[in-house]
């Protein structure tokens, strides 16, 4: 294996980051002209969160989970409820009025934004203890089930003074830059990433290898167990908070399964295990479905219309795109490793060599 | 009595109607060598699984260092299927989790090599110097614990060097040759600091002159992590070299115990291990 110069891949490192900054802050500038470039990433962004905490648990501790939906309606729900000015209340619970105690109490985004977290976690800590004695098919049942419970609690109209029922919430103020949906995700995965790297981390790779190993090295299985589904639930519930900034409006159909699936196939796609691959698996698939928009639109070629380029067919191709990582990178685009600098460059070096010995020039002895 | 680091009394597992450890009693103290032998399904390993806590034994006491950390007694169910003895002797409930038993003092070692297999050598020692963190998972997310990690990452180099592993630190546990992965599974074991160390077959798949190196290499760990070692296994050689007492299973009895030369003279332990003729 071919190894970079540390300081090479520092300054590749620093490079990117500062190129991804000016891309950030040049769509800034235009707003107007890249809105919807910017929605397209900072959806990523939210996702990339959830992926990523996902990750944690399936992919770092083994604990599959499949409850990321009802975490983030909490977040979103609690930053909704206490984010929207109060003068817009009147008109956002104009059926069933708000309740008393909620109509004056409001808090800052960022505020909001954590006590959703917070909460999710509050609801993660007392879903985890019945569940969390379930093994692998079962926990990912009885998570969703919980997921949906959630979801119904919601909409219930007996909580229709808080979290106005089926109706949904709107006026969600806005992202106040364009910046704060990335800052906010870097955070929380930077958080994410060195918890990890810790020796609690380490603790949570080892349930996932042995169990009985792990308990036998004198690790509780219980309260480690918890711990990473807590402060997965945190994460989670954060990203919610911001999927509701983000979209402005929510209601509880927000939050359906649909959503959770989105995020496993994010953590499939980019890897169980590996932190950069569900980021990059966040962008590829948020982006990757509006690309593929062109298969919406009729397309006529000479005259000549090809057939099935209508309204949904994406949804198809997309999914075989899906279905044809899931079969031919049964590990996802990264495995269980991390993207580095030497496995890209690495990976150059071999492709570089085989389109060398594939098309030896005249003269060319090649790499013999 | 002081000097007891474990016992077991009148021990008794029953799976259902199986019966895999009936009425054992033991004892082992500071500073020897014991081995627990007796042909396969004797309830060797499931003894371990009882000491450890893997396995609620039906009916007994284990005591470590002189306090109870496992008693149990037929209960629902198993009340009418018991089928041990001194059922009604034991009525205390006590229960400790493997994780507990080995803060305590009790490491053990797994007959099929139960390593984290996607991690490193030295992430493997690592993990084990886990459980004696004392800063919370904000302190260490955030690094405010480098003193406990510099620490823990110490502590756990020297003891693959003492063990001759240091070499193979950052390899996959999964890519070691068989007897280095034993060894490591041992260093794995050691750096949770036991008093008691359990090795379940420790010799096995080993060639003749891997296990002659054992022989050396458990009583270097004996003397210089000062333990006490309680050990499976069914090399005789090495058994016979190394203990200073065994205990004979077989079918879940004890049927023997002494000093190695006691052992080879007893005629029930050649019985159990080469069979007794039906036509004598």
């Amino acid at each position: 294996m071919m190894k970079m110069k540390k300081n090479t891949k520092i300054l590749l490192s620093v490079l990117i980051l500062i190129a991804a900054v000016a891309a950030l802050w040049y769509l800034d500038a235009n707003k107007n002209q890249y809105s919807y470039a910017i929605s397209i990433l900072q959806r990523s962004a939210i996702y990339a969160i959830a992926a990523v905490a996902m990750n944690m648990l399936t992919g770092f501790t083994g604990l599959f989970s499949l409850g990321q939906a009802g975490f983030m309606a909490i977040g979103a729900y609690t930053v909704a409820i206490l984010t929207i000015p109060v003068e817009m209340r009147a008109n956002v619970y104009y059926i069933n009025g708000i309740a008393d105690f909620l109509a004056n109490l409001s808090l800052p985004f960022w505020a909001a934004l954590i006590l959703g977290g917070v909460l999710a976690a509050l609801v993660g800590f007392f879903v985890g203890i019945p569940v969390l004695r379930l093994k692998s098919d079962y926990l990912a049942i009885a998570t969703l089930g919980f997921s949906e419970i959630i979801r119904a609690i919601i909409a219930a109209p007996q909580l229709d003074r808080i979290t106005n029922g089926s109706y949904g919430l709107k006026s969600i103020p806005a992202f106040s830059s364009v910046f704060e949906a990335f800052f906010i995700a870097g955070i929380c995965i930077l958080l994410m990433i060195l918890i990890i790297n810790s020796s609690y981390g380490r603790a949570f790779k080892a349930i996932k290898e042995d169990e009985t190993a792990a308990q036998a090295m004198g690790i509780n299985l219980f309260k480690h167990k918890s711990m990473s589904f807590i402060i997965s639930c945190f994460f989670t519930g954060i990203a919610g908070g911001l999927l509701a900034v983000f979209m402005r409006s929510i209601d509880s159909k927000t939050f359906q399964i649909a959503l959770t699936y989105d995020i496993l196939l994010i953590v499939v796609l980019g890897g169980l295990g590996s932190i950069t691959g569900s980021v990059i698996g966040a962008f590829l698939m948020t982006a990757g479905r509006e690309w593929l928009r062109f298969f919406d639109n009729p397309l006529m070629i000479g005259g000549f219309q090809v057939p099935l380029f209508r309204t949904g067919f994406r949804m198809v191709i997309f999914s075989l795109i899906l279905m044809a990582v899931v079969l031919y990178y049964r590990k996802g685009l990264f495995g269980d490793k991390e993207f580095t600098w030497d496995r890209m460059y690495n990976f150059f070096i071999r492709l570089r060599d085989r389109i060398r010995r594939k098309t030896p020039e005249k003269g060319d002895k090649g790499n013999v | 009595m002081s000097d007891q680091v474990l016992s077991l009394n009148d021990v008794t597992m029953q799976f259902g109607g199986v019966v895999a450890v009936n009425n054992l009693s033991l004892e082992v103290n500071k500073g020897e060598i014991v081995a627990l032998i007796g042909p396969n399904g004797a309830g060797k390993t499931t003894a371990f699984n009882v000491i450890t806590g893997v396995y609620a034994p039906t009916n007994g006491k284990v005591s470590f260092q002189g306090k109870p950390i496992i008693s149990n007694f037929p209960q629902g169910k198993m009340k009418k299927l018991y089928s041990g003895e001194n059922a009604g002797k034991y009525t205390e409930l006590i229960r400790k989790t493997p994780d507990v038993i080995t803060k305590l003092g009790v490491a053990r070692t797994f007959q099929n090599i139960r390593l984290f297999k996607n991690l490193t050598v030295f992430d493997n020692v690592l993990i084990a110097k886990h459980m004696n963190i004392k800063s919370n998972v904000f302190s260490a997310t955030l690094r405010l614990n480098h003193k406990e990690e510099q620490t823990m990452r110490k502590e756990s180099m020297e003891l693959l060097e003492i063990l001759g592993l240091a070499h193979l630190k950052d390899e996959i546990s999964s890519s070691l040759p068989y007897g280095q992965q034993r060894k490591l599974e041992i260093a794995r074991a050691l750096a949770t600091k036991p008093s008691l160390l359990l090795l379940d077959e420790p010799a096995a798949g080993m060639n003749p002159h891997e296990t002659h190196d054992l022989t050396a290499f458990i009583r270097m760990l004996k003397d210089d992590f000062h333990l006490t070692v309680l050990m499976i296994e069914h090399h005789m050689n090495l058994v016979m070299e190394i203990s200073d007492r065994i205990y004979v299973l077989d079918f879940g009895k004890l049927i023997a115990s002494g000093t190695p030369a006691d052992i080879q003279s007893n005629q029930r332990v050649i019985d159990a291990y080469l069979g007794v003729a039906d036509d004598e």
